[in-house]
């Protein structure tokens, strides 16, 4: 069947309910959001209308100044830290036993899914003094007495990376899947060992992918909300934890808001560097 | 090169299941303590998710949200894609893009979004608000496994039944959906697990009036430490694995997740 275009009203209808779904609780709620962040704060956590840029003007200062340096800094970690481990990864996954793919799939998808309250718990669990991993040091003479790991930059960095390689498998995973095998194996003919054909051959064949993956991750770190605060001191507040704790805990619904827009423009500013590298590579 | 990949996949396995190694370990204790290797062997901190009545209703609240979301985020990604695969609009493309932003942006972002909506609105607190928010958030899971499955239908098999006669909703009912239904229920699957584990939207827009299980954990994790949290967190990761299991076992998951073919 040859797709037309619309001809008759009718041909709209199964456009209807999700169009319509879309525009009033994503759209709306979005809009509405950036509404409030113009709104002027009252005492007692309410806020009228009103078109103020107070909310904006508190970006300009040293605290909001640091965590924002901080969030960029974190995300760019643990981004970097991720692809670095992932790509060679899943260039070896790809290249693995159908059966031995779908298990590791299976289980990165299911680490993925896993709550960001859970992933918290656990790595507090696991850096606990009682129960942590500085136990096992303790018996293999490593350590004299076991000790607590949170709250440290450390754990924060860590959980965070934790969340975050299950997602950055998956995002290169369709690109390193359909990489044409005789890449590599020309180079292995010409003489090069594997791990040379992998950075002189693969690596650059994928400049494109890795750097749209890096971005992804970055954005996938900034969204990171409970852990820095689970697992860190206060000055390893995030932007997305910054956020939650003014809108819930402050209740300063318009400045919870600018930062939020403020983020939405950095994130789509990113998704689109992202796409743009992405469509170098089809490009070429 | 082999050694070399035993190593990595060691070294990255370890990683990974450390956290859930010692998580399950805690889960077993015998008594109500943070212990590693655990004293003693116990099961009743699981008994606890479903004897005792606060976690018990915040495990019911977490499955009827993520049935009902995962229903919702079906029912209009379905339309959708069915539509931009259907139809020659290249305009409508931009519900595509509204449908994959709720996922691609910080999550934060959305639950904002939504709970200054709610709170316009007039209904913040209602549990209903919490199906939407979830329905909304994660349209872009089964809309991203339809369009493929849209995409791998053979045109000339429908083109054969319109020229016989067939209208649309025949061609729907009798090609069509039986050729996606795997996506269907893939995506369904994936939806349902993220929306099981979904935080931060959950408690922006429901969270000062009903607990689901991550917010009845990390409530629970401000007044100190309790194994439940453990058994809860062991529990969840079991019906993940399970479900994704099983999606691999009825369907292709490498294809769902990038890769071309099955005949690898």
């Amino acid at each position: 069947m040859r797709r037309e275009p619309p001809q008759r009203l009718g041909d709209y209808g199964p456009l209807f309910f999700p169009a319509g779904m879309l525009t009033l609780f994503f759209v709306v709620p979005f809009a509405t959001m950036i509404a409030v962040s113009f709104f002027q704060r009252q005492q007692g956590g309410f806020y009228t209308p009103a078109f103020v840029l107070d909310n904006y003007a508190r970006f300009l200062s040293l605290f909001f100044g640091k965590v924002l340096g901080f969030s960029l800094f974190l995300a760019v970690a643990v981004a970097i830290a991720c692809v670095v481990v992932g790509v060679p990864f899943t260039y070896l996954l790809a290249r693995s036993s159908r059966k031995t793919q779908i298990a590791w799939l299976v289980a990165l998808l299911s680490i993925l899914s896993l709550s960001e309250v859970m992933i918290g718990f656990a790595w507090s669990t696991l850096f606990s003094r009682t129960a942590g991993i500085t136990n096992l040091f303790v018996w293999l003479g490593l350590m004299s007495q076991a000790q607590a790991l949170t709250p440290s930059f450390g754990a924060v960095m860590t959980a965070m990376a934790y969340q975050a390689f299950p997602y950055t498998v998956l995002v290169l995973y369709p690109a390193l899947v359909r990489l044409d095998p005789t890449l590599s194996e020309a180079a292995r003919t010409l003489g090069a060992s594997p791990a040379k054909a992998f950075f002189t051959v693969v690596v650059p064949a994928l400049r494109n992918t890795i750097l749209a993956t890096l971005i992804m991750v970055f954005i996938f770190a900034l969204g990171s909300y409970l852990l820095p605060q689970l697992l860190g001191r206060p000055q390893h507040w995030t932007l997305s934890v910054l956020i939650t704790d003014q809108a819930i805990y402050q209740s300063n619904m318009p400045f919870a808001a600018a930062m939020a827009v403020f983020l939405v423009l950095v994130s789509l500013a990113l998704v689109g560097l992202a796409v743009y590298a992405g469509r170098q590579k089809e490009a070429k | 090169m082999t050694a070399l990949r035993r190593l990595l996949f060691f070294v990255v396995g370890l990683f990974l299941a450390l956290p859930l190694i010692v998580v399950a370990g805690v889960s077993i204790n015998q008594r109500q303590t943070l212990a590693f290797p655990p004293q003693g062997f116990s099961l009743s901190w699981y008994a606890q998710i479903f004897t005792n009545p606060e976690w018990r209703n915040a495990l019911v609240a977490s499955l009827t949200l993520a049935a009902t979301s995962a229903l919702l985020a079906l029912l209009i990604a379905l339309p959708l894609a069915w539509f931009l695969w259907r139809r020659l609009a290249p305009w409508a493309n931009i519900f595509q893009l509204l449908g994959v932003a709720p996922f691609t942006l910080p999550p934060v972002i959305t639950a904002l979004g939504l709970l200054t909506f709610w709170a316009t609105t007039g209904f913040y607190g209602q549990s209903w608000t919490a199906v939407i928010s979830h329905g909304i958030f994660f349209v872009t899971l089964p809309l991203v496994t339809l369009s493929l499955g849209f995409s791998a239908i053979d045109r000339s098999l429908v083109e054969a039944a319109a020229t016989m006669g067939a209208d649309d909703r025949t061609i729907f009912r009798t090609i069509v959906l039986p050729l996606i239904l795997p996506y269907i229920v893939s995506g369904y699957a994936f939806a349902f697990v993220l929306s099981l584990n979904e935080y931060i939207v959950a408690y922006m827009t429901i969270g000062f009036t009903m607990e689901t299980l991550p917010i009845k954990i990390f409530n629970a994790l401000r007044y100190g430490y309790t194994p439940t949290m453990a058994s809860v967190t062991v529990l969840f990761l079991v019906i993940a694995a399970v479900i994704f299991g099983l999606v691999a076992r009825f369907g292709d998951l490498p294809k769902l997740l990038g890769a071309l073919s099955e005949d690898k």
